[in-house]
């Protein structure tokens, strides 16, 4: 039975446990409104673009001189996985299912022969990843001093992975990120980044309109898939900082949850041991008193 | 007066402009172009430059545009911008990173080719802080 002064103390700290799961509680649910804006207002320059893109790109279907970061290298030798987490924890199984989805992805390659690399955006993936793929791990990004993640972060990654395709790094990238579905669903997901993933749904009777293009239909390709590649990046990353923030308040929510149910019981435990105390002492006094 | 077409401006960020307008200035890659209403399904890149529309109430706003997509579909234009900032807000010292940013661009270019692409993305920048006519005061545009 431990002393009365020891649960005493174990009451209060798990007491102060709970007031501070409760404030990143608080703080996650008040960040995850503005991530939440902040993602949907990205939304629709993401929809054009891939609106735009799927236009042209219906233009170069089967042909032979499509651009490499439309049609691919041709091989599918090497893949380069850019996994895309937080940088912080305390947040339930966000980190930990969106490594678990890039490993399996790369486990499944490996298995065929292929050769993998790694690009790690935010600290925690590469933690979970440097076990058991040290060595493939090409690049990491920190954000950890960005407080608002803005399109020329994404950019500056975007940057990294073409130029490691233009010096033959990989033939094929996916991108790992958690689609932000609901504040309590979030979704692990991938999508291939090169070659471009264009949604073949587009293409509707209305669109399907004749283009002028200038300069032309190449150049105008060549500037934006590079481009497309950048705002694809973008988008993750958003989706997973409303991703972070909404697995964040539920991890806090039940952490808060079991704290009070730990102080609930070591409050009933104390009180027990306190009233055995107060029986005891009586006792010990009455049976005194008797022996008189 | 002419007939109205639905603008839209979109910058990664955000949904920056969606109304009804009369006429829109675009600069082009290969030259400004104006969008009225009915114009061919046209697309061309935007070099960085000021973009000038004439809403329904037949007052002109003018933005910079620091690169980006024209698309002239038949319901409308949508303009794919990196960035797009009033030409009154556009200061000195939005321009000077501005410039510092292409300059780097241009040193940091390994091939030629992407030296020319970075070297005339700079000249066109210089060109449209002088056609805003802030050039002066603003050391760093040499």
């Amino acid at each position: 039975m431990p002393s009365l002064k020891s649960l005493r103390t174990r009451i209060a700290s798990v007491k102060a446990t709970q007031k501070i799961t409760k404030a990143m509680q608080m703080v996650a649910v008040a960040k995850l409104r503005r991530a939440q804006q902040i993602a949907e207002a990205s939304r629709p320059y993401a929809d054009r673009m891939s609106h735009v893109l799927a236009n042209l790109a219906r233009a170069f279907e089967g042909q032979v001189d499509a651009p490499k970061l439309l049609a691919g290298t041709g091989r599918d030798a090497v893949h380069l996985l850019v996994v895309c987490t937080s940088d912080r924890g305390l947040c339930g199984g966000f980190n930990s299912s969106i490594s678990r989805l890039a490993r399996d992805h790369a486990y499944r390659l490996l298995e065929q022969g292929k050769e993998v690399k790694f690009l790690c955006v935010g600290r925690k993936g590469h933690d979970a990843l440097k076990r058991t793929f040290g060595d493939l791990i090409v690049e990491v990004v920190e954000l950890r001093t960005v407080r608002q993640i803005g399109f020329e972060h994404a950019d500056a990654i975007g940057k990294k992975v073409l130029d490691l395709f233009e010096t033959g790094g990989f033939d094929v990238a996916t991108l790992f990120y958690a689609h932000f579905k609901s504040v309590i669903n979030q979704i692990p997901t991938q999508h291939r980044l090169i070659p471009a993933d264009v949604p073949a749904t587009h293409a509707t009777v209305a669109d399907s309109a004749i283009y002028e293009c200038e300069p032309g239909e190449t150049e105008i390709l060549e500037d934006l898939l590079p481009r497309n590649i950048s705002v694809q990046i973008y988008r993750a990353l958003l989706e997973n900082v409303a991703s972070f923030f909404g697995s964040q308040m539920s991890a806090m929510d039940s952490a808060t949850r079991n704290a009070g149910d730990m102080i609930k019981k070591l409050t009933t435990t104390y009180n027990r041991s306190r009233q055995a105390q107060i029986t005891k002492e009586l006792i010990e006094i009455i049976s005194g008193a008797e022996a008189l | 007066m002419a007939e109205a077409f639905k603008f839209e401006l979109v910058s990664p960020a955000r949904l920056i402009l969606s109304e009804e307008v009369e006429e829109v200035v675009v600069p082009g890659a290969e030259g400004y172009f104006t969008v009225l209403k009915g114009h061919a399904p046209f697309l061309s890149t935007i070099r960085p430059g000021v973009l000038a529309f004439t809403g329904k109430d037949g007052k002109v706003a003018r933005l910079f545009i620091a690169g980006g997509f024209a698309d002239v579909s038949p319901t409308g234009l949508t303009v794919l911008a990196e960035q797009a900032i009033p030409v009154e807000e556009f200061g000195t010292d939005v321009i000077a990173r501005q410039v510092a940013d292409a300059e780097a661009g241009v040193k940091a270019a390994r091939s030629d080719e992407a030296k020319r692409i970075a070297q005339e993305k700079l000249d066109q920048l210089k060109e449209a802080v002088v056609e805003i006519g802030l050039v002066s005061g603003s050391g760093s545009t040499h």
